[in-house]
């Protein structure tokens, strides 16, 4: 059997190239594909090497503008190229452009979307997992029917490996979308200091056990302290203390650090699914019997506004 | 103006879920309206109450044997609700789920279809977007805000970093994230004007699909137990536990 095709769909990105596609990528590579890169805009050098030096041969460059909401347009244009070309599979990641464009691009394909796909392997088929019922059960998933397979990935599923390889990079006329364009008219950017939530070595996460939106500062300074990112659950995210964006879990993100600190946080199956995959898991919590306490390396059975004040004192004295 | 909003009725989130022999999820229980689409509604009805004149629609699609998740949506203040429900749709997959719903909006002819980013029960979050394809509308995605003029709508679309102000004609579909709009509780007027509405129950023949039945190509084909976590030592704090903290962090490298 021939190497099979994979694409991978990537946003274009001010710095180059995003933690998500490097991992998408990577895993195409493992799974011995011949892998191309599809993005729009105006490629940066940065992605066609970063293409590269993960392992991918060719960068495709659609000529679809930034000024729009990229769903309908770039599926449009991905559709056309994949009548000529014929790719196997296309893996997007799961971000909110990603998820737009997959949805597009099944219509417009008349093909199933896997998503919220956590690991995968390639028989006759390729075979998806996802997780299920807050990553308790493992799900597998097959789509059985000539085609192209459209993926989209979970941030943290795979791990990005440097393969270099000589890549080109190929401009390509989109075709356009029948659709009317949605204008991107403003762009407002949170203001946040430290590493992303995603990429952050540490995530300091609180929870509805704060008691209230101020004791917040207490997660968000041992944040800072430890040169990490603040985080919470959904709770506190619907009860307007902190953005959407700071949210882990099932309807936020998937976070993989290397120490993840649980606040006052229950430890919902829809909140472990976003955090298991940390490398150490500690948790406060005034509950001992808190299903939070199942997955931490380090619990303690205590009042985090106690705590974590007395804690930011130490590590405070100490960094100084 | 005229508001499609999509509804899904789910089994209770907070009862324990199970999946049947054929790996699909038990859905025999009762169903509730997920709450992820209380939003949608909401917002249909203070789009329609600003603009004078208007008519909201839900559309669903799903088992029909319990109405109530329906009947909620109308209680808050929705005028009707079509549910297509068929055996032969059982575990379809999120296109065939568009293409169902797509058939229903078409009869409608709708300013604006509103739906939910993803749903509680399946969480695909695709539905929407092959929606809107479907029907060559503009998608407007991801809303933290919206807002709507007789022929336009722009929304706060929430992104990694903040928020797009984004912005299209009408007709248009639009999904909202929890949050961008607080679901009134219907009250006991609403819920007993609600038991007259109209439910219409189509199944795909009565919408002229029935070569859609068992046509989708993505299976469930096996199921396993994820890895567990095992969990570490414990400390009940007696005013010690912010020390053993700054160790345990110097001791993982993170201090
Ligand atoms: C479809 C769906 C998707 C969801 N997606 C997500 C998601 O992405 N992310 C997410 O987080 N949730 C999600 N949820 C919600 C989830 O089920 C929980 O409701 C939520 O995670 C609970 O947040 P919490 O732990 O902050 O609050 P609670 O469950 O209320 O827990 C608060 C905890 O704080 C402890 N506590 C109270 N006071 C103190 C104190 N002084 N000191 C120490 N501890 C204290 C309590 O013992 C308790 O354990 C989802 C739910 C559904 C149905
Ligand atoms: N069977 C359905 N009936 C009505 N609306 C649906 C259905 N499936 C999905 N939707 C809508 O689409 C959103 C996203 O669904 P999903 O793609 O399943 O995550 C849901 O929250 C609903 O608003």
């Amino acid at each position: 059997m021939s190497a099979l095709t994979w694409w991978i769909i990537a946003e274009p990105n001010a710095s180059g190239m995003t933690n998500a596609t490097k991992e998408l990528i990577s895993e195409a590579v493992r799974q011995g594909g011949d892998v191309s890169v599809v993005t729009w805009g105006d490629t940066s050098a940065e992605l066609v090497d970063g293409a590269g030096r993960y392992g991918a041969r060719a960068v495709l460059q659609l000529d679809v503008s930034t000024g729009f909401v990229p769903g309908a347009p770039v599926a449009a244009a991905v559709a056309a190229l994949c009548a000529a070309r014929s790719p196997d599979v296309i893996l997007l990641p799961s971000s909110y452009d990603g998820r737009d464009i997959a949805g597009h691009l099944s219509a417009r394909l008349d093909r199933p979307v896997l998503t919220n796909v956590t690991a995968l392997s390639v028989d006759d088929d390729v075979v998806t997992q996802h997780q299920i019922f807050g990553g308790t059960k493992i799900a597998s998933a097959r789509i059985t029917s000539d085609g192209v397979a459209l993926i989209v990935v979970r941030p943290k599923s795979f791990t990005a490996v440097e393969e270099p390889r000589d890549v080109t990079l190929e401009r390509i006329d989109a075709a356009p979308s029948p659709v009317t364009p949605v204008v991107i008219t403003e762009s407002h950017l949170d203001e946040r200091t430290g590493p992303a939530l995603g990429d952050a070595d540490v995530v300091v996460a609180g929870g509805r056990g704060l008691g209230g939106v101020e004791a917040f500062a207490n997660v968000a300074t041992l944040a800072t302290l430890l040169g990490g990112a603040p985080a919470a659950s959904r709770a506190i995210v619907d009860a307007g203390w902190v953005p959407y964006a700071y949210q882990v879990g099932q309807t936020g993100q998937t976070v993989k650090p290397t120490l993840y600190v649980a606040c006052g946080i229950s430890g919902a199956t829809q909140h472990l699914v976003g955090m298991k995959g940390a490398q150490y898991i500690v948790a406060i919590n005034k509950d001992a019997a808190a299903p939070i306490f199942s997955v931490a390396d380090f619990g303690i059975v205590g009042d985090v506004n106690t705590v974590l004040p007395a804690l930011n004192a130490l590590v405070r004295s100490r960094t100084a | 103006m005229h508001i499609v909003v999509c509804v899904k009725q789910i089994p209770d989130p907070s009862a324990p879920a199970a999946l049947n022999a054929d790996l699909r999820l038990d859905r025999s229980g009762k169903v509730l309206l997920d709450e992820a689409d209380t939003y949608g509604v909401e917002l249909a009805l203070q789009v329609g109450e600003a603009h004078g004149e208007s008519r909201v629609t839900l559309i669903s699609m799903g088992d029909a044997t319990d109405l109530s998740g329906l009947r909620s949506a109308l209680a808050m203040g929705a005028d009707a609700a079509i549910i297509v429900s068929d055996p032969a749709l059982s575990g379809a997959d999120s296109l065939t789920t568009a293409k169902v719903l797509a058939a229903v909006t078409n009869d409608l002819q709708p300013d604006l279809v509103i739906a939910a980013t993803e749903s509680s029960d399946g969480y695909t979050g695709t539905m929407p977007a092959q929606l809107a394809e479907l029907l060559s509308l503009p998608a407007l995605t991801f809303a933290k805000a919206v807002r709507v003029t007789a022929s336009n709508v722009s929304i706060d679309r929430q992104t990694d970093t903040g928020y797009d102000v984004v912005t299209s004609s009408l007709p248009a579909l639009v999904t909202v994230t929890a949050g961008a709009v607080e679901p009134r509780y219907a009250n006991f007027k609403g819920i007993m004007a609600a038991k007259s509405k109209r439910i219409d129950v189509l199944t795909l023949t009565d919408l002229g699909l029935s070569a859609l039945a068992g046509s989708w190509a993505q299976r469930v084909v096996s199921l396993d137990d994820a890895p567990q976590r095992q969990s570490g030592a414990t400390l009940v704090d007696d005013g010690t536990a912010a020390q053993a903290l700054v160790d345990y962090f110097v001791s993982i490298k993170v201090l």
